[in-house]
């Protein structure tokens, strides 16, 4: 056994192998190659630039809109669409295009922090329970079950009343409700990539396990974890909305669009752009992340660069 | 395996405790004193502030909240396993019954959209990775986009606005179960709800199963499928789709949460008498005893809900081993 070893810790120090290696292959430039595939596809392309859009506006809301987000004008109240207030105004008299332009902040703002926050939490415990054998792993995903167990509205709730009601607490209650989810998906695909030969043989030849896991599982992980997160870009700002419109996330005045859709539906019979704008909007934004999202994909997945390039 | 079984059974249990346990604590730190809210104002008036204390305290001593934190959760947990769920401080009903009443409506129409989304969302994720490209694809992509893209109370909304006030063909609002009462009212009335609650999970898993089917088509032992003469629909079923289905199952488990967690909003919109929204107005009113009861139903059904998903793993991977 120590002959072995000291057999391949003389193989492993010839330094032919790595010269033979940089030689051989010749440099691809990864970052040209990826963005040839990701603009490949129009849909691709087209939600690109409405992101990009969404984000500039978010960015420049106060030159863009063309009233306050919270400018009252009750001698205005629920008028239809005009020249002055292009999307009409809502029971308050307020521009309900302005307040659409303001919410796009908060709708950026949870979706990225949410994902964010949940992402880096659960990629990190997933790869530990995945590679860590027995009580640790166990008692890793024995915990994670709790989390997920507890109903999300429960936890979403009770998480942004502890930390207070708001934007903050909203980003952190839907970061901790969704963390889960990235723990599992990792926790499986560590499960089913350890199960392969070359993890046997990277270990035979004295890999520490950071090495293995840097160099092997995580690469393994990339695909379907930029897969869940642009899902989950989405549907954290859905999750949000949700919780508005419940009447229990970001409350009034703030221009959130899950309260606005909910502030809306009292006059959904007379006027039924109130509720369904703030909507098409939350539509139109989820929409995009995910389609770009979509191309990232297509643009990383070792597996399809051939049928692609 | 049965070993397995009895194990997971039994830190089932242990989980539900230690869920119910952490919700009990964190509930008591919700906003709002259910006491402020049961004080009839006409009591308050002519009152000295020390006799309005007296009075709040024998409230608060009427309903246990006076006691230690552990012990009133030893006796809530205790009566609760003998099937007394205490009663509502704010409306003063039994919880016990009630809560069986709603969670009929919940898990019935839960159910019903779970099913619905899990054949569909297979189904479209199936034939969209088999024929990615062309038109079909783009039509069950489009669909998923939809489902994942449009929040559930948009599409409810706009169900209700078109189908509602504009045709005027289904019911915009109440719920009563099938065998209770008008059989075609009540089919009517589950339409809309079903739909906008499977919507979202359906989408989710044509996603995934689209992405690990399209993975799994470009392995080498479906080129060997097909290049032994497999008929289509055996490769992919018994090739293609049984390797697949690892990630789709992992969602499974999220589904289930997404539904219910879904059935606030839906029974908010709808006007039903589920528990969604039970849970959202108790939670408001900081109603302890049924929001503590509504959390740990709910917590027992996703836990039995990732107990099937875990033995699930083992029937569609055998390389996953239990021990």
């Amino acid at each position: 056994m120590s002959d072995l070893t000291k057999n391949l810790d003389h193989v492993d120090n010839t330094e032919e192998f790595e010269v033979l290696e940089e030689a051989a292959l010749p440099k691809v430039d990864e970052f040209k190659r990826f963005v040839r595939v990701f603009f490949r596809r129009k849909i691709v392309t087209f939600s690109f630039c409405l992101l990009i859009i969404i984000v500039l506006v978010a960015v420049f809301a106060d030159f863009v809109a063309p009233h306050g987000f919270n400018e009252h004008n009750l001698r205005y109240t629920l008028q239809p669409p005009s020249a002055e207030f292009l999307l009409g105004t809502d029971g308050l008299g307020r521009c309900l295009l302005s307040r659409i332009i303001y919410g796009s902040r908060i709708a950026l703002l949870v979706g990225i922090a949410a994902v964010a926050i949940a992402a880096t939490i659960g990629t990190v415990i997933g790869l530990i329970a995945g590679f860590s054998e027995g009580i640790v792993g166990g008692f890793i995903m024995r915990v994670t079950d709790a989390v997920i167990s507890i109903p999300p509205l429960v936890l979403m709730l009770l998480i942004a009343t502890i930390i207070g009601a708001g934007v903050p607490g909203v980003i952190i209650a839907v970061g901790v409700a969704t963390f889960p989810g990235y723990v599992r998906l990792i926790y499986g695909q560590v499960l089913t990539v350890k199960q392969n030969d070359y993890i046997t043989a990277s270990r035979a030849m004295g890999d520490t396990k950071a090495r293995i896991i840097f160099k092997h599982i995580l690469p393994n992980c990339i695909s379907p974890l930029i897969v869940m997160m642009t899902m989950m870009i989405g549907t954290s700002i859905m999750i949000e909305a949700g919780l508005s419109f419940l009447g229990i996330g970001i409350v009034p005045p703030t221009p959130a669009w899950g309260s606005m859709t909910r502030d809306g539906y009292q006059h959904l019979a007379s006027m039924p752009l109130l509720s369904i704008a703030p909507g098409i909007a939350i539509v139109i934004l989820v929409f995009a992340c995910n389609m770009v999202g979509d191309g990232i994909r297509d643009a990383l997945d070792p597996k399809l660069r051939g049928s692609l390039d | 395996m049965t070993n397995y079984i009895i194990r997971r059974l039994f830190s089932c249990v242990l989980l539900v405790i230690l869920v119910s346990m952490v919700i009990f604590m964190l509930i008591r730190m919700l906003p709002g004193d259910p006491i402020d809210l049961l004080l009839p104002r006409e009591d308050m008036i002519g009152l000295t502030a020390e006799q309005l204390q007296a009075h709040m305290d024998a409230l608060r001593a009427e309903h246990g909240l006076d006691r230690p934190l552990p012990i009133q959760f030893g006796y809530w947990f205790i009566n609760m396993l003998q099937g007394d769920f205490g009663r509502s401080i704010v409306r003063g009903f039994e919880v016990g019954p009630e809560l069986a009443n709603r969670m009929a409506v919940t898990l019935f129409l839960g159910s019903l959209a779970f099913i619905f989304s899990i054949v569909f969302g297979i189904l479209l994720g199936t034939i969209s990775a088999i024929r990615r490209g062309k038109w079909v694809d783009t039509v069950a992509t489009a669909i998923a986009n939809i489902g994942i893209t449009a929040p559930a109370f948009l599409i409810a909304i706009l169900l209700i606005y078109v189908f509602g006030f504009r045709l005027r063909l289904l019911p915009i609002f109440g719920y009563h179960l099938p065998w209770r009462g008008d059989f075609v009212q009540s089919i009517r009335q589950t339409i809309l709800p079903v739909f906008v609650l499977a919507l979202s999970p359906m989408a989710l898993t044509a996603r995934q199963t689209r992405s690990s089917v399209l993975d799994v088509l470009n392995q080498d032992h479906v080129r060997t499928a097909w290049a032994k003469g497999g008929r289509e629909r055996a490769v992919i079923f018994r090739h293609v789709l049984k390797n697949a289905l690892t990630p789709v199952i992992t969602l499974q488990g999220n589904n289930v949460r997404l539904i219910f967690g879904g059935s606030a909003i839906i029974e908010s919109i709808f006007v039903i008498p589920g528990v969604g929204r039970l849970l959202v107005d108790s939670m408001l009113s900081a109603d302890y005893p049924v929001v503590q009861a509504i959390a740990v139903v709910l917590t027992l059904i996703t836990v039995i809900a990732n107990l099937i998903v875990d033995l699930l793993y083992g029937w569609v991977d055998p390389r996953i081993q239990y021990s």
